[in-house]
């Protein structure tokens, strides 16, 4: 394991950046460990959240950007809701997602890829399609196997239909992604 | 007249933005001026020796020091002018460093700023009068509000020194919250032990007069001649007859009465004496139980009390008593914590505070010192203890930390193990803070010799479920920062360690005795370095958690500094008044009455003068608020040292030059 | 009342039941619904988790529509949708986002006084039947009470968080559901984990994660002593019925059996409403033996009831 040299790792813009886009101040936090303490993703982590949000107050990028626990994040709020400093943890959290995003960090691509395959289907019918997402995902990565053990019973009860809803409007959400892919590049 | 200047450095804190040696130069044009130099450090000794020197070589007859806030060093420097004959109220200050050179960094902008508030001292200064101070009496009586250790300790030392204590206590017997506490860290001394010969030395001593069951009602008069008026809420039990003997407690039917006492984790019976050492030891009926007063059956305890105290028609009383001093020694109460909706909010029996657990493990206390859980009488194997709630949480607003809750949890943990030796117990903290003396090393011992888990981290939920036997479980979810993991401990009980706030009605008493408190209820001192048992308000004296959150070594160790407050304050045969006091010009005067109406302190009084009627100041009572002179529609009545004159010289000062 | 009713996506797929129970619970308790006309998903996490701007635009997409309902609000079943919905609108009420958002759309959201969106307000059904219509007009209406099943609410992550936003019950200890099932007759027992997370939508990547959330739900519902679960989100529905078999396998625990309601379900039982209006055949864990259970106690209830008229008549 390498050594941290405090003094040159240190990126107090990465940290203030962090600040502004989420609108928290995280110098606040004094590592309680509540946030982990309650994190139902906190099991399949391989950073703990206080451990990320000691990262950001320390500067460290890497640390902080590149863990899976950013994707594993389950956006429920459990965090923000018992913050005894009141940091909304849930939306630093959301944050370095975006952040990690851009400068192509990602740590975990089937959970992007999962995501990316829910915004497609948004992107053409304008609305979501459990199985079109999920046959998307499963051709994306080849995983999610698992999820065949509840098919069968989702088929039977009718719950998942073959033929996705398409809205009238789809150009119009279409464009709403477009704008986006052309703002971001 | 003959003014001379001095402009301080202050070392570095005010030369390093003011030219003072310029200050000085530009003092010397203002009119009057005769003397002005810049000094390194006024307020040292040659500093203050420069100053008597500079008056008898000039014949100077007022004095300006340019410097520091007058809260620092106005006395130092009043004493200075009157050591060279002077009168004291023939001195000026400019404060040039908090309101001059601490603010601002533009060297030419300060320096300017700073001459014109010495422009400002000069023209007051011009216009002052030699002041003189009155002599008045003192009631050397001190009262006490609160019976806890602080103020046991207070009263003592001050009776013991033959003065004369009037002490007031809330509940029906004294102690406070040490009295309910099973030991005492780090010593594990059986805290009644230690505690019950003080209160049984306040039950004793001649001079303590002792008030229970009863609170201050009113506070009037001032430093030297205060008037209490205490309420004595109505115990429906005659004290004078009532021997302690408790059959009444006995017999009482009412047996669903919550143990205030044992912090409701058991009931009493509607007529009760809180525990066997109590200081009075005496019944008080709780009236909102007791079957006679509330329906007009029962009556029980008056047929069986043997010397016939019972008083069922008993009504609050007020009494009178004229003390020169108060010791507020008020104490403390828990936060509520039920906010915590996360911990169950109070819905889980068997999560229970650390002075419910007190109560739990002492021989005295209702389960004669066995720790069972209150949910099904259970012993606990896993207790889990959890560190600062209500404390340093800004989500709660409550930022503090509550000081002694780290070493109270040690106790509990090591008296955990003593009780049940096959138990676990587990802390969760943030942090230990343990620096007294013998302190860490006991947190240690905890460790290392008892085997208490120590686990870093807040605890996020606890969240009971049923075990497989049937039997409650409690899993408290929490973190191991250090491990860097969540870690989980399926607990049989949970002792919260919930910090401390004011006690119930702390800000209302503040007003009472016109000193200043904090959010938290916590009352301020009057210099949170220098004079730490002090108020703001002359006469007015703090003693123990009352003032902020500190153990029981600190509370006694400033139960007895406010007493020699209070000796120092008796030990003169008369006090001298403040002089900046309001003056009627009895020439104004139409003895309208209003300021007589206004004045908070009840110091103006109307007299007749050559048949007129006028209004006159008792000198001796004014406190120089200056109400009066806002009031007055001819302007008749001034506060010395603060006339009108005065004042708008100051400010044509500034704005006219 | 009149609602812009917005449906989500799920709504079509793996929780008819909660759509058909909503629609026929709000029109028996006189809830005014218009489905908002087009609507479009709101994005759900996978558009918040890449884009605020983003999830923002889909969701004022769906304001703007709801707009021409002239309806008062829009009401949600799913509290994903409500709170996304929710969380544009409060965003969007800074000048600054609300432009970043009307670069992405074809037409430019309404501005109010203060520059900010002007939009409609979101609540979620269960909220609107809480706040607007009441409890105690939920019970009024019915006629066959639960007969004292024993249930565990579970509200999940998003109905009262985050606190700022949602604006409903309590983050840590909501009641609404509570109540509700109170008004019906179900005995409602303490559950400290209502608003635990259920694992979302990370069954997709990977079934683990709310296979062992939902397990340790189901696990305490079952060992508080629950004969049912009662749910208001499709998500948590999913992974507490669909996946229970699953989730037992995943948390090591043998199947738990619990059936797991929506709450406008069990509102449409006790209201008496017909079978279409509960379609309770779409559940995966087998209601019918409670459901028979409670049809027991009933009929030992009003015979019991019955003697004792009886024995009163004959003593009279």
């Amino acid at each position: 394991m390498n050594i941290t040299r405090l003094d040159k790792a240190k990126d107090l813009k990465f940290k203030h950046q962090v600040e502004e886009e989420s609108g928290q101040n995280l110098s606040t936090c004094y590592q309680c460990g509540k946030c982990t303490a309650g994190c139902p993703g906190a099991q399949v982590y391989d950073r703990q959240v206080s451990q990320i949000m000691h990262a950001v107050q320390m500067g460290l990028k890497d640390e902080a950007l590149k863990n899976r626990s950013l994707w594993l994040c389950l956006s429920c709020s459990t965090c923000s809701a018992r913050c005894p400093n009141n940091i909304d943890v849930a939306a630093v959290m959301e944050t370095l997602r975006m952040m990690a995003r851009r400068e192509g960090l990602v740590q975990d691509r089937p959970i992007e890829s999962f995501w990316k395959a829910f915004l497609d289907t948004v992107h053409v019918t304008g609305r979501s399609y459990e199985l079109g997402v999920m046959a998307d995902y499963m051709g994306r990565t080849l995983r999610g196997w698992g999820n065949l053990e509840i098919a069968p019973m989702a088929l039977r009860k009718n719950k998942m239909p073959f033929i996705p809803s398409v809205i009238h409007g789809r150009e119009e959400v279409a464009r709403i992604f477009k704008r986006y892919a052309e703002k971001r590049s | 007249m003959k003014i001379g200047v001095f402009v301080c450095h202050c070392g570095s804190n005010i030369e390093a933005t003011v030219d003072t040696a310029t200050v000085a130069k530009i003092a010397l044009t203002y009119p009057d001026v005769v003397f002005a130099e810049d000094t390194m450090y006024t307020c040292s000794e040659p500093g203050q020796e420069n100053i008597v020197q500079a008056i008898k070589k000039h014949g100077l007859d007022g004095v300006v020091v340019a410097s520091c806030s007058p809260r620092m060093h106005e006395p130092t420097f009043r004493r200075t002018v009157e050591r060279a004959g002077l009168n004291r109220y023939m001195f000026e200050m400019a404060n040039i460093r908090e309101h001059v050179s601490w603010i601002g960094r533009d060297r030419e902008a300060n320096t300017n700023k700073a001459a014109e508030l010495v422009r400002l001292a000069v023209e007051k200064l011009r216009r002052n009068t030699p002041l003189y101070a009155k002599q008045f009496d003192v009631t050397k009586r001190v009262l006490v509000i609160g019976g806890g250790v602080a103020g046991i300790q207070a009263a003592l030392d001050a009776a013991d020194s033959g003065i004369g204590v009037v002490m007031v206590e809330r509940e029906s017997t004294i102690g406070g919250k040490m009295a309910k506490l099973d030991k005492t860290f780090p010593t594990i001394d059986c805290s009644s032990c230690v505690l019950a010969p003080k209160m049984v030395d306040v039950a004793q001593n001649p001079n303590i007069t002792l008030y229970a069951h009863s609170e201050v009602e009113s506070i009037s008069g001032f430093v030297g001649n205060f008037t209490v008026k205490i309420r004595k809420r109505a115990t429906y039990v005659d004290w004078d007859k009532c021997t302690g003997c408790g059959t009444c407690t006995e017999k009482c039917p009412t047996k669903n009465v919550p143990d205030a006492f044992n912090e409701d984790i058991s009931n009493c019976r509607a007529i009760n004496i809180p525990f066997p050492q109590a200081i009075p030891k005496k019944a008080t009926i709780n009236p909102d139980y007791c079957r006679k007063i509330k329906e007009g059956k029962c009556g029980v305890c008056a047929k069986v009390c043997p010397t016939g105290a019972i008083v069922y028609d008993m009504v609050d009383e007020i009494v009178e008593e004229k003390v020169g001093a108060i010791i507020a020694a008020t104490g403390y109460d828990l936060v509520d914590w039920t906010v915590y909706k996360e911990y169950g909010g109070g819905a889980y029996p068997d999560v229970i505070t650390s002075l419910q657990y007190e109560r739990m493990m002492s021989a005295s206390g209702p389960t004669g010192g066995h720790i069972h859980r209150p949910s099904d009488g259970m012993e606990p194997k896993n207790i889990v203890f959890i560190q600062c709630v209500g404390s340093r949480d800004c989500s709660i607003g409550r930022p503090y930390c509550s000081g002694f809750c780290c070493m109270y949890t040690a106790k509990q943990a090591i008296m955990t193990k003593d009780h049940l030796p096959d138990s676990e117990a587990f802390v969760f903290y943030m942090d230990i803070r343990a620096p007294g003396k013998m302190y860490d090393e006991f947190t240690r011992r905890a460790q290392e010799e008892y085997g208490v888990e120590y686990i870093r981290g807040r605890v996020s939920a606890i969240q009971p479920t049923v075990r497989p036997d049937g039997k409650v479980g409690y899993i408290v979810r929490g973190a191991d920062t250090l491990l860097g993991a969540p870690v989980e401990v399926d607990a049989d009980m949970v002792v919260l360690a919930v910090g401390v706030e004011g006690s119930k009605g702390a800000g209302n008493l503040a007003e009472k005795l016109r000193i200043s408190y904090d959010h938290f209820g916590f009352f301020m001192e009057s210099h949170v370095k220098l004079r730490p048992v002090e108020t703001n308000t002359a006469g007015v004296y703090l003693a123990g958690v009352c003032q902020g959150p500190k153990d029981i070594p600190a509370s006694v160790a400033q139960g007895s500094a406010a007493a020699a407050k209070v000796m120092a304050l008796f030990s003169k045969p008369k006090l001298e008044n403040d002089p900046q006091v309001s003056v009627v010009d009895i020439k104004r005067c139409v003895a309208c009455g209003k300021c007589i109406q206004v004045c908070p302190y009840q110091a103006i009084e109307e007299v007749e003068i050559r048949g007129q009627k006028k209004a006159h100041v008792i000198e001796t009572v004014c406190q120089g608020c200056g109400v009066c002179t806002a009031t007055c529609p001819q302007g008749a009545i001034q506060v010395a040292h603060f006339t009108d004159n005065q004042l708008l010289a100051e400010v044509n000062a500034l704005c006219l030059s | 009342m009149k609602y812009a009713y917005y449906p989500g996506c799920s709504g079509h797929g793996t929780s008819v039941e909660y759509e058909a129970s909503t629609r026929a619970v709000c029109n028996a308790l006189n809830m005014d619904l218009v489905e908002i006309e087009d609507w479009n998903c709101c994005g759900s996490t996978p558009a918040h988790s890449v884009s605020h701007e983003l999830s923002g635009a889909l969701a004022a997409r769906n304001l703007m529509q709801a707009a021409k309902t002239g309806a008062d609000c829009v009401i949600s079943p799913c509290p994903s949708c409500s709170s996304n919905l929710k969380m544009a609108r409060y965003r969007m009420q800074k000048p600054a986002f609300k432009a970043k958002v009307d670069e992405l759309l074809d037409a430019p959201t309404p501005a109010n006084a203060d520059g900010g969106a002007d939009l409609m307000e979101t609540y979620s059904v269960l909220q609107a039947i809480v706040e607007n219509v009441g409890v105690e007009n939920v019970a009024s209406r019915v006629t066959y009470p639960l007969e004292g099943i024993k249930v565990v609410t579970y509200y999940g992550c998003l109905l009262s968080r985050p606190a700022h936003v949602a604006k409903f019950d309590d983050p840590e200890n909501p009641v609404s559901l509570d109540n509700i099932m109170k008004a019906l007759g179900a005995e409602v027992l303490p559950f400290a984990l209502k608003t635990e997370c259920c694992g979302a939508a990370m069954g997709i990547p990977d079934v683990n994660i709310p296979g062992s959330l939902s397990g340790r739900i189901l696990d305490t519902a079952k060992a508080v002593g629950a004969e049912a679960v009662v749910t208001a989100c499709p998500l948590c529905h999913m992974n507490l019925d669909l996946r229970q078999r699953q989730a037992a396998r995943i948390s090591k625990k043998s199947f738990f059996g619990l059936p797991v309601f929506y709450y406008t379900q069990l509102i449409a039982l006790a209201f008496g409403l017909p079978k279409n209006a509960m379609r309770l055949d779409k559940l995966a864990v087998n209601p019918y033996p409670l459901l028979d259970k409670i049809a027991e106690r009933r009929k030992a209830r009003v015979s019991a009831e019955l003697e004792a008229m009886k024995a009163a008549g004959a003593a009279s």
